[in-house]
């Protein structure tokens, strides 16, 4: 019975085409606005996680309450060995060490007089061990507009905009003005080893980055760091096991009487992340929900008129013995086969563009120049396993949906009634 | 009831709401229709023809009086009950044929069998000996907007008759078609009835039709107006 009902549907495109249509327009706009919205979630989650959260993140508490003033003077003492004690209590993470600070880059002249200066957010990593994964884990090498890789100390790399903006050149001397750990007056002159643009408004504002033994040897930061970040070696943000390190770690190290005792924190902990993951959750399902509700209201008008346009078909197989019930039943398992065809051109198409929105993304930067949030200025899709069956949900269920609710109207009246409508 | 009969109708009325009162369809009818019976309902428009052929044809049920078919009360019987005996001895024949316009001539046979639940083999074996009987092999492919009028009612023909039912209920099979076509048809029905021992129940008031007739029951204003048996002598 399936296969004759299935050729029926093959045959008659006024009863499959326009649902198939709608289905799969449901079901295309469902898999790729979850894939879009899934790609910018992971993005700004990424983008956080790798620049400034970690997947955890281990800092003094007096530095934690006073995160956004970047309180050097509150850093981490004796951090290499807490970092040794993490990598052996906590080997399924790799732990780094990160000083972020604040200053003034100063571009002098030809006469080492100041031509230009503007803010620095400065951000010491660790560049020149060649077994560290930072450059690649912030995405340096590729972000690189102009110049290379720092590979020596005393090099620095600058945002690109703040390059063009002061006309500053690869190879140039510039001189980084700030404070100390101890709040004495610091500067130090770099040469500019390359530019950078990493897509975010807010790094790509003023950035420098320097390598972490710079930092700390003009910060006077010997031993010391304003965070040590934890990354999963699975590479990815996996909060169940984030949860259970954190705790772990605070119960051991963290002491309430002491503010500059370590504690430490969850990327969700972190810069309002966690409303993002919880919308992020929340948000297939109130798309879906959205899409089966809309989608039905079309789908049960669709399956009005084609269920007006079969009565002639539904009086025949009265009267060849089927049952309303089974008449009814078969035309669920239409909308069950409409469902899946229009799902699966649907999610074709959905994940074609979520694969094109993945490569090439959307930019958004000009909407983002002043954000002060860590986004990406480009919006990429991400296409996910769950992308490939998501859409069958919204599909199907609104189609079985809308059927259920016109058919039932058939299947409502009454037998000879029906019959009565075959004659002309 | 009659010893052979298949069909017993007894002080059967029907009547149709009509605004605040109702229209009577059918008055106090008694009739009987033994095996093998190729019987017409004759009358005008409007005088009951086509609603004692679905009373019979378990479509409808009475307004009071019993309706006996195979022994079963057609009033007695559940929505399932009177769908499984449709699916199982009755066969229809409708004026305008009524195919399934998306399936073959072939498809179309074969669906009053898959009601049944039929094995494929079994199946295909009972659909081209019915389109052998109608003459239609050799356009088992065909869809039925590209069958003439004839054609399409052979088709028809064959989809009754391929359950091999009891009874064969045909309302006005012959309004759509030539004189020609009407005779071949009717000779088919024919050929059937004798061969197969199937009892068919015509409405009809078309002169053609009644010549092949073994007995034409007269309805007029619902009412058994005449029940008159032709023989052969008669018809000659």
């Amino acid at each position: 019975m399936i296969r004759f009902i299935f050729k029926g549907l093959l045959r008659d495109r006024q009863r499959s085409l326009l649902p198939v249509l709608v289905v799969s327009t449901g079901v295309f706009l469902t898999v790729l606005m979850t894939g879009w919205l899934t790609g910018i979630f992971k993005d700004m989650i990424d983008v956080n996680a790798d620049f400034t959260t970690g997947h955890v993140r281990v800092m003094t508490q007096a530095y934690a309450q006073n995160e956004t003033q970047l309180p050097n003077d509150l850093a981490i003492l004796g951090a290499d060995d807490l970092t040794a004690e993490l990598e052996k209590q906590y080997p399924e993470m790799e732990w780094v060490n990160r000083i972020r600070f604040g200053g003034l880059l100063d571009i002098p002249d030809s006469l080492g007089e100041t031509r230009a200066q503007g803010q620095a957010v400065g951000i010491a990593v660790d560049l020149l061990n060649p077994q560290s994964k930072e450059s690649e884990r912030m995405n340096i090498l590729r972000s690189i507009v102009q110049g290379k890789m720092p590979d020596n100390k005393g090099e620095a790399l600058i945002s690109e905009d703040f390059a063009v903006r002061f006309k500053v050149q690869v190879g140039d001397k510039v001189t980084l003005f700030g404070n100390t750990m101890n709040g004495a007056m610091m500067f130090s002159n770099f040469i500019v080893a390359g530019t950078v643009r990493f897509g975010v408004a807010m790094l790509d504002r003023g950035a420098v980055i320097i390598d972490l033994s710079d930092a700390r040897n003009i910060l006077d930061m010997q031993d010391a760091s304003g965070e040590i970040l934890g990354f999963s070696h699975a590479g990815y943000y996996d909060d169940e096991q984030a949860a259970l390190i954190k705790s772990s770690f605070n119960e051991t190290f963290t002491k309430a009487d002491d503010e500059f005792s370590p504690v430490m924190l969850r990327l969700r902990d972190q810069n309002g992340l966690d409303e993002y993951l919880k919308l992020a959750d929340s948000m297939s399902f109130i798309m879906i929900l959205v899409f089966v509700i809309a989608m039905s209201i079309v789908l049960w008008n669709t399956g009005l008129l084609g269920g007006l346009r079969r009565y002639t078909e539904y009086g025949i197989r009265l009267a060849l013995g089927e049952e309303k019930s089974h008449i009814y039943s078969t035309t669920m398992m239409e909308a069950v086969l409409i469902g899946i065809m229009g799902s699966i051109v649907g999610t074709v198409f959905g994940l074609a563009l979520c694969g094109y929105l993945q490569t090439y993304g959307i930019d958004f930067g000009r909407v983002l120049d002043n954000s002060s949030m860590m986004m990406p200025q480009k919006f990429r899709a991400y296409i996910t396993p769950r992308l490939f069956y998501i859409g069958f949900i919204p599909g199907t269920l609104a189609m079985v949906l809308g059927n259920a609710l016109a058919g039932f109207a058939i299947y409502k009246r009454k037998t000879a009634r029906l019959f009565k409508e075959l004659e002309v | 009831m009659e010893k052979d009969a298949i069909v017993s109708i007894k002080n059967l009325t029907k009547q149709f709401p009509v605004g605040k009162g109702h229209f009577t369809a059918l008055s106090d009818v008694n009739i009987e229709f033994g095996v093998g019976e190729f019987a017409g309902l004759v009358g005008p428009s409007g005088s009951g023809k086509t609603t004692l052929l679905n009373i019979i044809g378990s479509l409808d049920t009475p307004t009071a009086g019993t309706a006996m078919v195979m022994g079963q009360s057609i009033s007695d019987l559940s929505h399932k009950q009177s769908a499984l005996l449709r699916s199982r001895h009755i066969g229809f024949i409708f004026q305008t044929f009524n195919l399934l316009p998306v399936y073959t001539v072939y498809e179309n046979v074969e669906f009053a069998l898959l009601l049944q639940r039929m094995n494929s083999v079994e199946r295909h074996k009972a659909v081209m000996e019915a389109l052998e009987w109608v003459g239609l092999i050799d356009k088992m492919k065909s869809k039925p907007s590209m069958l003439s009028g004839g054609e399409s009612q052979r088709v028809a023909i064959a989809r009754a008759m391929v359950k091999k039912p009891k009874i064969v209920l045909a309302d006005e099979p012959t309004a759509n078609l030539d004189s020609k076509n009407s005779h071949h048809i009717l000779q088919t029905m024919k050929k059937l009835n004798k061969e197969l021992k199937v009892t068919f129940i015509f409405a009809t008031h078309d002169e053609k039709v009644m010549k092949y007739l073994d007995r034409i029951v007269n309805l007029a204003d619902g009412k058994i107006a005449a029940d008159e048996r032709i023989t052969d002598h008669i018809k000659a």
